[in-house]
């Protein structure tokens, strides 16, 4: 059976053009590229390139990226590196739906001994900016807002935020991990002090991020060791996989304008035809401010799960809620901020799309699904003849 | 993704008994969307008073259709006194086992039956039994002692798993481990010592702890402690080895030995040094 893979924000598939310039490095050119001879010393070299390629993708400086080995350490980085730079700033900022990544994080920094604003959204997943200017103080050490939400596929207005905070010098960090790769993301317009970066979200391998960190920005290393990475983070680089993200960040780059247009209009027909093949499906999510190849799309009176079960049948591959929550007995985090009922939020899918995805494979989850919506439906015992009994 | 059983996956695929049995003899409704979970179980007896059909209606996850096909299945052609006796462990076993996280899948199998049962012999709404601890699921202390004993159950995560109490706001968690607790009688010998303890018990109970807790972790650098006296709630203690010329001993007293005294014996006991 076809895999139909729409599930892109949980990870992507490794680019063959990655692979082939991961091999080498995993196979006959193993040296340590901070070793004395050549043999090291060319892998040192392929490192230098990968580091341009990532910088050229965000139009950063080649010295402002730090590789790392996944987002959430890229994320753990910048908001120790920020705490640890101003010890007396005790207040730190975030919002109502980050990933665990910085959700987590800050729930630790909590229970130890930090004071913590969290931003909410409105039911369309939309940032109140008010509360979160009328929240900053003397005291904040940072604030930390994603680019882009992982479920909903809501965009933040990052360059406003970031204009309103350098004017009041409170260091800026930007979990990216959703945004680079599928947007146009220039570091050097938007102004931010740190932002992260995953490899496994834009066709490189999992295993490698990467940190970008404004010339200027008070750092400390989170790891600590050797001198790699000039000294921001110890640890034998990861050659291949940084090298695969280096390539990565090139391809995509060469694809932004792709995701813009056809993967959105695949996207809007995936949305467009099951919101009208399904009754009582509706939308999560902002309509025009939304990543351009994700979609949030609650079927009430059922559950998630066993629609994700049901799709698998057929080897459509999607996710409820989010990858994280999908285990758990409560809607997701995001969906609970938002305000949406029980009746959808139980139900929610999300489709994920990249570019490989197909307009055949779009045509096929709007004619297969909408018969799984109503199997299901048919089971519930809130569900009756297309109407409600509850409520 | 679930690690499901072949019978699990069948039953999920191709539930059995979907539906409404018509002029039912028993109905039972548990669950609401909130939960993430809700069944309706009806059923109709033949003239040998045996269940002649039993139908479903499921909101919830893969497991919870399954449990649910898998009860109908089960109870069809039973009476209703052999039907009473299917535990929730009888209705996860028919399915070859269900992951630990989704035991409250068979529970509210369970619970329905129980519902419609009460129905059947015109027993109405059962009451709701106890106080509700978890107030996120609406979980009551009788619900929670009862699943505890029936699948001995020892922490917090396994209750969740078993009746959701507990996998919301998580403010119930320390009223969960009192339940824990009773049932599993791990009552700290400390909780009879915080009534009033004798001067016999208390610096026995005091001597128990020292030698138990505090002596091992003191003897691992190289010092000691000795017990020299208890005067009311005072402790004389008398430290040895490194311990006596350990700048940190003060700390130690106070921060360690004190706290595990006060923990394990009474709350009011005061350490000091005897030089």
């Amino acid at each position: 059976m076809d895999v139909i893979y729409m599930d892109n924000n949980a990870t992507t598939k490794i680019a063959p053009e990655v692979l082939d310039a991961m091999m080498p490095y995993l196979t006959d050119y193993y040296g340590n590229a901070s070793s004395m001879h050549n043999f090291g010393g060319m892998v040192g070299r392929q490192i230098v390139e990968a580091r341009e390629k990532v910088a050229a993708l965000i139009n950063a400086d080649p010295g402002e990226i730090i590789f790392t080995s996944c987002g959430t350490e890229s994320d753990s980085t910048a908001v120790h590196a920020a705490i640890r730079s101003n010890p007396s700033k005790k207040h730190i900022i975030t919002t109502r739906v980050e990933h665990p990544a910085i959700k987590n994080l800050y729930e630790y920094l909590a229970k130890n001994g930090y004071r913590v604003t969290w931003v909410p959204v409105d039911s369309e997943g939309v940032l109140d900016l008010d509360f979160l200017y009328d929240h900053l103080s003397e005291d904040t050490a940072i604030v930390s807002i994603m680019w882009a939400n992982n479920e909903s596929g809501v965009i933040f207005p990052i360059d406003e935020i970031a204009e309103k905070l350098a004017s009041r010098k409170i260091v800026f960090h930007s979990d990216a991990v959703q945004a680079v790769g599928k947007l146009p993301v220039d570091v050097k317009k938007t102004g931010l002090n740190m932002m992260s970066i995953s490899g496994h979200k834009l066709h490189a391998p999992k295993g490698v991020g990467a940190l970008y960190v404004k010339k200027g920005t008070k750092f400390s290393p989170f790891m600590i060791g050797g001198h790699q990475e000039r000294n921001r983070r110890g640890g034998t680089e990861n050659s291949a996989s940084i090298i695969g993200m280096g390539k990565a960040c090139e391809l995509v780059g060469s694809h932004i304008e792709e995701i813009d247009t056809r993967v959105r209009s695949m996207r809007d027909r995936l949305e467009d035809g099951l919101l009208k093949n399904v009754p009582n499906a509706l939308l999560n999510g902002k309509k025009d401010a939304r990543l351009p190849n994700t979609t949030n799309i609650s079927f009430e009176y059922i559950e998630g799960e066993a629609i994700l079960l049901m799709m698998d049948q057929l080897g459509i591959c999607a996710s409820s809620g989010s990858a994280c929550t999908s285990g758990s007995l409560e809607p997701s985090h995001v969906l609970r901020a938002m305000g949406v009922p029980f009746t959808a939020a139980h139900g929610s899918i999300r489709f994920s799309l990249s570019t490989y995805n197909t307009e055949k494979e779009v045509d096929f989850v709007v004619e297969n699904l909408p018969p799984i919506i109503e199997r299901l439906r048919n089971m519930s015992p809130f569900w009756k003849e297309g109407a409600c009994k509850v409520q | 993704m679930w690690e499901y059983t072949d019978k699990v996956k069948d039953h999920f695929i191709n539930p059995r008994n979907v539906g409404e049995v018509e002029d039912p003899d028993g109905v039972g409704e548990v669950g609401s969307m909130a939960c993430g979970d809700a069944l309706k179980l009806t059923f109709k007896l033949d003239e040998n008073k045996k269940i002649k059909e039993a139908k479903f209606q499921t909101f919830g996850c893969a497991s919870a259709i399954a449990s649910s096909s898998a009860l109908t299945e089960m109870l069809i052609g039973k009476t209703v006194e052999e039907a009473e006796k299917i535990t929730n462990d009888d209705i996860a076993d028919y399915l070859g086992g269900l992951p630990k996280e989704k035991m409250h899948c068979s529970v509210l199998g369970k619970d329905a039956l129980e519902k419609a049962i009460y129905c059947y012999r015109g027993e109405g709404e059962k009451e709701i039994d106890g106080n509700i601890v978890c107030e996120c699921f609406g979980v009551t202390d009788k619900e929670i002692e009862r699943t505890v004993a029936e699948n001995q159950l020892k922490t917090i995560e396994e209750v969740t798993n078993y009746v959701k109490a507990g996998g919301g706001c998580e403010n119930c968690h320390e009223d969960i481990q009192k339940i824990l607790d009773e049932y599993n009688n791990k009552t700290p010998e400390a909780a009879p010592a915080k009534k009033e303890l004798t001067n016999i018990q208390k610096i026995r109970m005091i001597e128990e702890t020292l030698d138990r807790e505090i002596k091992p972790a003191l003897q691992k650098d190289g010092g000691n402690i000795e017990l020299i006296d208890v005067d009311g709630s005072r402790v004389l203690v008398k430290l040895i080895g490194t311990c006596a010329t350990c700048k940190a001993s003060q700390l130690t007293l106070k921060n360690y030995v004190e706290i595990r005294l006060q923990e394990m014996v009474s709350p009011d006991l005061v350490v000091e040094e005897v030089k």
